[in-house]
């Protein structure tokens, strides 16, 4: 809102309210101006968000460089799969196996955080996303000797989440408006993620966001202010997980299908990227990194269409094209903004990931120039 | 004891490659601390460009040694030039940015670089032409060809050339000061930029080789080959210890041996339960295991904590 007009910024409340208004009706927009399609990307935005928002206490607030992360995201996914599909012939109901999910996750978060408690920066990087690997690799081959995984193939025919008897998996009359499935799962993911939000906001403003922030900048000295800096870490990794490992369940429950396909080490990199490109630490940065990241590949799929505007006729195969210019976009974009478009307002400084008088030397350049 | 012998001369072909990788890993991050995630894709393209050499002059009949070492330089030459490139446009400008920053466009430049060469390409293997010899010895019960000892020689020969430049050369010597401190090798007269730009032409310089002999070596190339070679060979820098020379070419062989001693015999250990495609689980457990208990790598100097 600090870029929106005068009247709105005094007026907060009608803000919010304007908001709120546009975000209900915005897959109706979506649906009718851009193609039903787009209304699938708005709820992938969504999921990215709450995973952005879940990676952001480890990385912004924690300082914890975390490159397995999708590996929550694919613990919450796969059991939502088993207990929720024919896989093991289990049906039980999604209010019971999101919070086992999140659960499950959480707790291999603190699994991963406990032997690397010592690690710094790049190690820990290279830890985790070994750790990530792992995950993968064991869901790409647990089908033998017994098929837990169902393998490379993945596990099909999930469940879709059902309130009450009203499926989200089929479309639906409501007050004479055809609302198709996307739509209804847009709606339940944006509650999770304003939950995700909610939480993320008062994390950080809590009495853990304070200590998480003291590591972050100062271990040895956050551990001589008394802070206990092995529980606060552990904490980092399984809140983040948490919530990794809800937006796997919503994950497999909206797509019906998971493979590990979903899950590899480009995923993890590219919520960090979120993160990093939105702006570490702060919430509508890292929102926005989320949004964006996740619409920019869609949208450039109509890379042929403008291809033949501008030229006449198709030269390259969008589909060919889309990643390169993604990726370029990603640099053009760090080096346009290189803390990020919104970076946080306490902390430009970025998470060091070693200390050390160098360091220290460097990060007082790196204030001067913020 | 055959099956042993036979995969640690495996391990020791794939491992020595991986050091050649690691190398370029660990000068870049001696000297700026960045993870250089697009070194996978320059190796990548090293290869690419050998091959986009190799098969048209093959077909015009020139000589098979004249045509490899105009493959050779012709991919180290690019390499070099994407390398220094690569430097320029993506990492000098961030280079008073946030600590992650240059990381995201260095995971900018590994798209760019993969789909460009799929585009370039084109999406399928390109085979590497049967042209290299194809004899084999047999040495303690194990057959070695003649393409894994030359693969291993070149390897230790680089290696050895490389630790000669960095000991005992001008550059060398403004390469390490640059390590140190920045700073202070600027205030003595050390032209840092040409240094940190020597360090990326180095390194891909090796990087172009590795390509090549991956690509010999399993008779392939792939727009997507530089990924996975990046991420052990990133692996093998920190498992010996990043931003140390000898703890990369230490770690790449390691890495190596334990993956293809991890292929042959993860069976057995777990009793059949687990087949070979755990090599990469294998590896990686290892090198928690490594990290848990030497935080810093095998030959780690730097110490984590300040003191």
């Amino acid at each position: 809102m600090r870029n929106g007009p005068e009247w709105l910024r005094r007026h907060p409340g009608f803000a919010y309210g304007l908001l709120a208004a546009l975000l209900a009706v915005l897959p109706f927009i979506v649906g009718a101006g851009l193609g039903k399609g787009w209304v699938r990307v708005l709820d992938f935005a969504l999921l990215y968000t709450m995973l952005a928002l879940g990676l952001n206490i480890v990385v912004g607030y924690a300082g914890l460089l975390d490159l397995g992360y999708i590996a929550f995201y694919a613990l919450g996914a796969y059991l939502f799969a088993w207990l929720s599909s024919p896989q093991f012939g289990l049906h039980l109901p999604f209010w019971l196996v999101l919070p086992l999910g999140a659960m499950l996750a959480g707790s291999f978060g603190a699994l991963l955080g406990a032997p690397t408690l010592r690690l710094r920066g790049d190690y820990l990087a290279i830890v985790t996303l070994g750790f990530g690997e792992i995950i993968r690799i064991f869901m790409n081959n647990l089908d033998q000797p017994v098929n837990i995984t169902n393998g490379p193939q993945g596990i099909n025919l999930i469940d879709p989440i059902s309130i009450g008897g009203f499926s989200l998996g089929t479309p639906h009359t409501l007050l004479g408006v055809h609302v198709f499935p996307p739509t209804l799962y847009y709606y339940l993911f944006l509650a999770f993620t304003l939950f995700t939000i909610f939480v993320a906001m008062r994390l950080q403003d809590s009495r853990i966001g304070r200590a998480w922030a003291a590591i972050r900048e100062d271990e040895i000295a956050a551990a001589a202010m008394g802070i206990n800096t092995r529980n606060v870490k552990l904490l980092a990794f399984a809140m983040g997980a948490t919530f990794g490992g809800l937006a796997g369940g919503l994950f497999a429950a909206f797509q019906g299908f998971i493979s590990p396909e979903s899950f590899n080490l480009m995923e993890s990199v590219m919520i960090l990227c979120m993160i990093v490109l939105g702006g570490m630490g702060n919430i509508p940065g890292v929102i926005l990194g989320a949004v964006l990241l996740t619409v920019l590949p869609e949208a450039l799929r109509y890379l042929g269409d403008w291809q033949r505007a501008a030229l006449g006729h198709v030269v390259v195969d969008p589909n060919d094209l889309r990643m390169l210019v993604f990726g370029l976009a990603m640099v053009a974009m760090m080096l346009f903004r290189p803390a990020g478009f919104l970076p946080s307002r306490q902390r430009r400084r970025e998470f060091r990931a070693e200390d050390g008088v160098a360091e220290q030397e460097q990060a007082s350049l790196y204030d001067a120039q913020a | 004891m055959d099956i042993f012998v036979q995969q640690l001369v495996n391990g020791l072909v794939l491992g020595s490659i991986y050091a050649l990788v690691a190398l370029g890993y660990t000068m870049v991050y001696g000297i700026l601390e960045l993870i250089n995630f697009a070194h996978g894709e320059v190796t990548m393209i090293g290869a690419m460009v050998a091959l986009a050499v190799i098969v048209p002059l093959l077909g015009a009949g020139l000589p098979v040694a004249l045509v490899l070492l105009l493959a050779i330089l012709a991919a180290v030459a690019a390499c070099m030039a994407l390398g220094y490139t690569i430097e320029r446009i993506a990492y000098r400008p961030l280079r008073r940015a946030p600590r992650l920053a240059p990381l995201i466009t260095a995971i900018g430049v590994s798209i760019v670089l993969q789909n460009a060469a799929m585009l370039i390409w084109g999406r399928g293997y390109i085979s590497f032409p049967p042209i290299l010899p194809e004899g084999a010895h047999q040495i303690l019960g194990a057959v070695v060809t003649d393409l894994q000892m030359v693969i291993v020689g070149l390897s230790v020969l680089i290696m050895i050339g490389l630790t000669f430049l960095v000991e005992r050369t001008r550059l060398g010597r403004a390469m390490r000061a640059t390590a140190q401190s920045r700073e202070v090798a600027e205030l003595m007269g050390v032209n840092v930029n040409t240094v940190i730009s020597a360090t990326f032409i180095i390194g891909s310089a090796l990087a172009a080789i590795a390509g090549i002999m991956v690509s010999a070596y399993y008779g392939l190339a792939h727009y997507y080959m530089g990924f996975m070679l990046g991420l052990k060979a990133f692996s093998a820098a920190v498992l010996g210890g990043i931003g140390n020379l000898a703890g990369a070419m230490l770690g790449g062989l390691l890495l190596g041996v334990i993956e293809a001693l991890g292929a042959g015999y993860i069976g057995d250990l777990t009793g059949g339960f687990l087949g070979s495609n755990y090599q990469d689980v294998f590896a990686f457990m290892v090198l928690i295991m490594v990290l848990v208990f030497r935080p810093s790598g095998l030959l780690g100097e730097r110490v984590a904590q300040r003191a």
